[in-house]
């Protein structure tokens, strides 16, 4: 049933990052369990999972934060542990909250950030205000953090996030906290800059459309990518359409529905899935079978939700609530 | 790394002049302790050995150390709110040297401490005290070895920390008692022998005992406490030179964020 990318050779120079069997515990809990998974250059990768998945974790190793008990984690080649200066160099980092200084302005909050990541005095201030005419910035560059908006604010922190031109940038939940305009916003700025700069992005999210706007996702489940494809790959492969029904008895109705109909269903939480070619033609039969175990009737082109919950044998632990 | 020790000390000197608030009340709060603690011990203080001091002139060295300290301290509690926004992630994913980001950090903290402890010291005149030329070196060496000293106390105390609450709790459980018996509220001579040790243990002293010969230079300080200038001043810049190790010692070991 899975179809997914196969990971590439770690040799290969077209790989911008690569997780290989990482493992790291937080004393007895362990967050991630022998992870592999690799990011092609260039690419916008998303890592999709809900809250302690690994994300953050993964995140702090590729950081060079964390060192992992097992295992390496790879950015362009060069080993996170071991040569965590170089890795520095070729990383970019957005965090959950924006890195800057509520008091400073723009332009000097990047003229610090420019410091801290070796951009020569004499070219920071070209720099920075090519960066913030990038991200459409020039006109507030004066004004203090404090008094912009959280989608500006946030839009600044991408500015500091892309003022050394890294080749690897980590987005953990970029868009946390933002109304969805200043949402597309974000994105849009995102996309023109990884167009113009080649960068690759790797983005932590929980969100199903943002993970459906990248090149390829990962999909984590307690520390295990469960699944690593194309949106649509992965999509695909839960066929065109599914029945899902919702349920009072799950495990009561799939036991009918496969011993009476002869149909291949299984139970998620209170959702049970019915694959079948026409799901529609079937629902006539289900509901004479077994209507009265059946709260409500889906039928539906598959979601990355669907992919996580298949995968994971979980029900969804995250949803399209806030997107 | 001299560029990044000088934009962060640059950082903290902005963000500092654009607190009006932190401004005003690190000018006006010592003022306000030195006059009301001054006149409330008025007629009831009596320099041990019975010399002619006033308490407004005994407690002026020790006013200065608690601007140096509270300062200091204080220029540290942004460490514990950067870590709640990325701020300090983004240092530390940044390709550069721990020691420079403690560098820059300490330059800020010293900076503040000393030009608001020079801008006290101008009072000085008041209280009948005008400094030599080699007391006002002596008094800017304790300045700066204080100032560096609690600099990087609290950049080691807010670096493990997650919450300015518990920084505040720390500071009044460990800067309080420091100031309070460090000679700069009593002198060491007039308490119990027991209390006296503890005072003698506790590294501020030998700051404040400097401060206080460098105002009084070439002439013997009230209550000295029978140490002669260079030691006390020697112990000092050795507790600056412990803390800023340990400051050291602590980021290199303990780069990572807390969970």
């Amino acid at each position: 049933m899975p179809i997914s990318t196969p990971p590439l050779s770690h040799r290969n120079a077209d790989v911008a990052f690569s997780a290989d069997d990482l493992v790291y515990r937080y004393g007895e809990r362990t967050a991630l369990e022998s992870l592999t998974f690799s990011v092609p250059a260039g690419a916008t990768f998303g890592l999709l999972g809900p809250n302690g998945s690994g994300k953050t974790t993964l995140f702090r190793i590729i950081s060079t934060l964390l060192r992992p008990d097992e295992g390496t984690a790879r950015v362009l080649g060069r080993d996170c542990a071991s040569q965590p200066n170089e890795v520095r160099r070729l990383l970019g980092v957005i965090f959950q909250q924006p890195a800057l200084d509520a008091e400073l302005s723009i332009t000097e909050n990047l003229r610090v950030h420019a410091a801290l990541v070796g951009i020569a005095r004499d070219e920071a201030d070209g720099r920075i205000h090519a960066i913030l005419d990038q991200f459409d910035l020039v006109s507030r560059a004066h004004e203090r953090v404090k008094t912009l908006s959280g989608g500006l604010a946030r839009r600044a922190d991408l500015a500091r996030g892309f003022l050394h031109r890294p080749k690897l940038l980590l987005l953990d939940e970029p868009t946390t906290g933002l109304d969805p305009v200043a949402r597309r916003d974000l994105w849009d700025a995102l996309d023109r800059l990884q167009r113009l700069e080649g960068t690759t992005l790797l983005v932590a999210t929980h969100l199903m459309d943002e993970a459906e706007r990248c090149d390829e996702v990962v999909i984590l489940d307690r520390g295990r990518a469960v699944a690593q494809g194309s949106p649509v790959s992965l999509r695909a492969a839960l066929g065109t359409e599914a029945l899902w029904l919702e349920s009072e008895a799950p495990e009561a109705l799939t036991n009918l529905l496969v011993d009476r109909l002869g149909l291949s269903a299984r139970t998620f939480g209170r959702r049970v899935l019915i694959e079948h070619e026409d799901p529609a033609a079937v629902l006539g039969r289900i509901y004479d079978a077994a209507g009265d175990h059946i709260v409500s009737a889906t039928v539906r082109r598959p979601t990355l939700e669907d992919v996580f919950v298949t995968r994971t044998g979980q029900a969804a632990a995250f949803s399209f609530a806030d997107s | 790394m001299l560029r990044v020790v000088r934009a962060l000390w640059q950082r903290e000197i902005l963000k500092f002049l654009r607190d009006r608030a932190r401004v005003v009340g690190a000018l006006v709060q010592p003022l306000a302790f030195w006059v009301l603690l001054g006149l409330g011990f008025y007629d009831s203080f009596q320099m041990p050995g019975g010399s002619d001091v006033s308490y407004l002139e005994y407690l002026f060295p020790g006013i200065v150390a608690l601007i140096l300290l509270f300062t200091a301290i204080f220029s540290t509690i942004y460490i514990v709110e950067e870590r709640q926004t990325g701020l300090l992630q983004a240092a530390l994913v940044a390709p550069v040297s721990r020691l420079s980001l403690v560098l820059g950090n300490l330059a800020g903290g010293v900076t503040l401490a000393l030009v608001e402890a020079l801008l006290f010291l101008l009072l000085a005149p008041l209280v009948g005290l005008t400094p030599s030329f080699v007391g006002l070196l002596v008094i800017v060496l304790a300045a700066v070895s204080m100032a560096t000293a609690f600099t990087a106390l609290g950049f080691t105390i807010a670096w493990r920390l997650d919450t300015t609450r518990g920084f505040h709790a720390i500071m009044n459980l460990v800067l309080l008692p420091m100031w309070i018996l460090s000679g700069a509220f009593f002198p060491a001579e007039g308490v119990p022998l027991a209390v006296r040790w503890v005072m003698y243990v506790n590294p501020a002293f030998y700051g404040v005992a400097a401060l206080r010969d460098g105002l009084y230079l070439p002439e013997a300080a009230p209550s000295a406490a029978g140490l002669p200038t260079a030691l006390a001043l020697g112990l000092s810049v050795a507790f600056a030179a412990a803390m800023v190790g340990l400051a050291v010692w602590t980021v290199q070991r303990r780069s990572t964020v807390a969970a």
